[in-house]
């Protein structure tokens, strides 16, 4: 009898109010006497807040001024946001101290990377791999000697004047490249069964990951010239981009090696069997396997990577967040650190997001042959 | 690298290279060989010192110092290249010879002119700790401060100056202590105390970031000494004379009131010290191993000390910062160039 009642129950169409989206407010925002005060409440200073915010950011903002003074005088009552400096500064937050008249350059060093990049994307039929290779062998000589000048009639820009959202995309780019082959090779090298091979990557690992990253980049750019011959000096930016690149390597070891154990021994035998030599087992059956679990990780520390250049700012190079502080340290411009906070921040978050969207894209394409 | 330079590296780590001088006229023959003077800055900024303006180019008091000495050696003011350098690799890029000029707010003390291997060669801007307070309170000097509240950073050199200069005048306050800037100018502003002290440079920029900051005066008292100038490497002689007489050169220009825009009509003058810093009579430059006229090359480039100080700083700026101790010795102030003869 009462399987009976239930099954009639269950025949009966759902009751309106648990449908849609009343019926999940009703589920989750007021289930309770307690929880709709709570909801109540909650709503109530996220409107405010919002409010608030809208009012500072467009009700009250002044784009147009040629000052902070300026901007205090166009406000109408209320204070708002002066987003007249991004207006004025708009390209020092890109290029940096980059000459106007040479950003042309760094324009172009962008827009033959997508389009070198694109065969990447399209499903046509060349050897992506040795393509990308290629690419990686062949574009940064391209971008430096762009970016640089000082040759092919191009004038030559210091790597001093480099910054702005250019330098963070440089210093990132350089450190994603470099540090995912380094970081494989470090991988393999801890599992490699050469006691040397061995000892040397976990001693670098280990070395590396127990200092912060802003320790590597002061020993650079503090110590390193006292130990070199009078005369020599090396770049700032290549001390930084050195850095950078082992600090993430190191860590992107311990991602790769995750992946690798995460391979079933059987996987290895049977290339064994096969009669596949090391760096084919590696390079044929164990990587594309391995790489392919650990792309969350992977991405995860290329966005740390691409967050933690904003360190090279205390070794005096100027990436979008040490352009941010500079501009406001300009009297026209001072007292504006909210205002220059928020468009540094948006353009990390732009970034992250973007980086982080793309993986989970790239893993559903590639989590294909694992579905059953 | 040889066997003796990896010894001069043990040394170093030792903290045995902090003596890293220079032989004599070493840099200048470098600076004329390459062709730019390479220049140690504010790598975050100081308001009125090292900025950037929109064009991307560096512009501020201490950058005038740069460009002046440009000016004199290669008659160009633009001839610089600036290295920005934090507080603390600033020491290290003049010893290391990354820069020939190191103009970034530093302060002249005993300790840094000789253990650290650097010379101050002159002073650019005296500062000091000063007070600043809320115009409607009708104080008009330090001395008047007896009983005030007094907002002050913690655990800075600010705090002791303060309890220092209250007990040496026999004055009571009540300290209102804060960890960071930020948070001490929103409580002034809120009226949480009557005085707020830092050095003088920093109660003007705070200033401007104030919502109305015509309502607020600083007070004319100094209360400790920060002497702000430009260093070269300790034992070159000749760089520390051209990078000081650029500097004088400026103050003689702005006493003897030759301006950037007078400077060629000066030329003709009959006053012989107008002559001579001008480079029309005597053989000043010589000495320095400059051309002659590079005091007007100076002048009609980057102009003299007033001229700077006004352009940076003074009441044209959003700091509106007082000429005080920074006038001329004429004026009651503290900035005098030896005499040119």
């Amino acid at each position: 009898m009462a399987t009976g009642e239930i099954s009639a129950a269950s025949l009966r169409p759902p009751v309106a109010e648990r449908l849609g989206v009343v019926g999940w407010m009703r589920r989750n925002l007021f289930n309770s006497p307690f929880d709709s005060v709570l909801t109540v409440i909650l709503a109530l200073f996220l409107a405010w807040a919002l409010v608030q915010l809208f009012e500072w950011a467009v009700l009250n903002a002044v784009w147009r001024a040629e000052s902070k003074q300026e901007c205090e005088a166009a406000f109408r009552g209320e204070r708002g946001a002066c987003w007249a400096l991004l207006r004025a500064r708009f390209g020092q937050y890109v290029y940096g101290l980059y000459p106007v008249e040479e950003r042309w350059r760094i324009d172009l060093a962008f827009v033959l990377l997508i389009v070198a990049m694109a065969p990447l994307f399209l499903r046509i039929g060349i050897n992506k791999l040795l393509y990308a290779l290629g690419l990686i062998l062949v574009y940064p000589i391209l971008a430096y000697t762009l970016f640089l000048g000082g040759r092919f009639g191009l004038a030559l820009v210091e790597t001093s004047k480099w910054g702005g959202l250019f330098l963070t995309l440089v210093i990132a780019g350089v450190g994603i490249t470099a540090s995912l082959p380094l970081g494989i090779l470090l991988a393999l090298g801890r599992r490699s069964r050469l006691p040397v091979v061995k000892a040397l990557s976990v001693a670098f690992i280990e070395l590396v990951r127990g200092v912060p990253l802003v320790t590597v980049l002061f020993m650079a750019s503090v110590m390193l010239p006292l130990f070199l011959p009078e005369g020599v000096t090396f770049d700032k930016l290549l001390r930084a981009l050195v850095g950078v690149s082992l600090f993430s390597a190191a860590y992107m070891a311990e991602v790769v090696r995750g992946g690798l154990q995460a391979i079933p021994k059987g996987q290895y035998e049977a290339a064994a069997a096969l009669g596949l030599g090391y760096w084919k087992m590696m390079g044929l059956i164990v990587l594309p396997q391995a790489l392919r679990l650990v792309i969350p990780g992977i991405v995860n520390t290329f966005i740390g990577l691409f967050k933690d250049t904003s360190l090279v700012l205390i070794v005096g190079l100027y990436d979008l967040l040490g352009m941010a502080q500079l501009i406001i340290k300009d009297p026209q411009w001072l007292g504006l650190a909210t205002e220059t906070y928020l468009i540094a921040a948006a353009g990390f978050w732009i970034f992250c997001f973007g980086m982080s969207r793309y993986s989970m894209a790239l893993e559903r394409r590639l989590a294909r042959g694992h579905r059953r | 690298m040889s066997v003796s330079r990896w010894l001069l590296a043990g040394a170093a780590l030792a903290g045995l290279v902090a003596a890293g001088s220079a032989e004599a006229g070493e840099t200048f023959e470098a600076v004329k060989k390459k062709g730019f003077v390479q220049c140690g800055v504010n790598n975050s900024g100081l308001p009125g010192f090292a900025q950037v303006d929109d064009k991307g180019n560096w512009a501020g008091l201490d950058i005038d110092v740069c460009r002046a000495v440009a000016a004199a050696v290669f008659g160009d003011a633009n001839k610089v290249k600036y290295t920005p350098l934090s507080a603390k690799e600033r020491f290290t890029a003049l010893q290391s010879k990354e820069v020939d000029v190191l103009s970034r707010n530093s302060t002249w003390t005993l300790a840094r002119d000789s253990a650290l291997g650097l010379d101050f060669v002159a002073v650019n801007y005296y500062d000091g700790q000063g007070f600043m307070v809320p115009k409607s309170l009708g104080v008009k000097s330090a001395k008047e401060l007896d009983g005030a509240s007094v907002c002050v950073q913690t655990g800075t050199t600010t705090e002791l100056n303060l309890a220092d200069y209250f007990r040496a005048n026999n004055m009571k306050y009540e300290p209102v202590v804060f960890e960071t800037n930020d948070e001490l100018i929103t409580a002034f502003q809120a009226g949480r105390c009557d005085v707020f002290t830092t050095d003088q440079s920093g109660l003007y920029s705070s200033r401007t970031k104030f919502e109305k900051p015509e309502n607020w005066v600083v007070l004319p008292e100094l209360i400790s000494k920060e002497p702000l100038g430009p260093a070269v490497r300790h034992g070159d002689n000749e760089w520390a004379d051209v990078v000081r007489w650029s500097f004088y050169a400026m103050v003689e220009a702005e006493e003897l009131g030759v301006t950037s825009k007078n400077v060629e009509e000066m030329k003709k003058s009959t006053n012989p010290n107008i002559r001579r810093l001008l480079g029309v009579e005597g053989e000043l430059g010589k000495g320095l191993g400059l051309p002659n006229d590079f005091a007007a090359k100076i002048i009609a480039q980057v102009g003299n000390y007033g001229e700077s100080f006004e352009r940076n700083l003074g009441e044209s700026t959003p700091l509106k910062i007082a000429r005080g101790v920074n006038a001329l010795w004429t004026k009651g102030g503290l900035q005098y160039a030896p005499p040119f003869r």
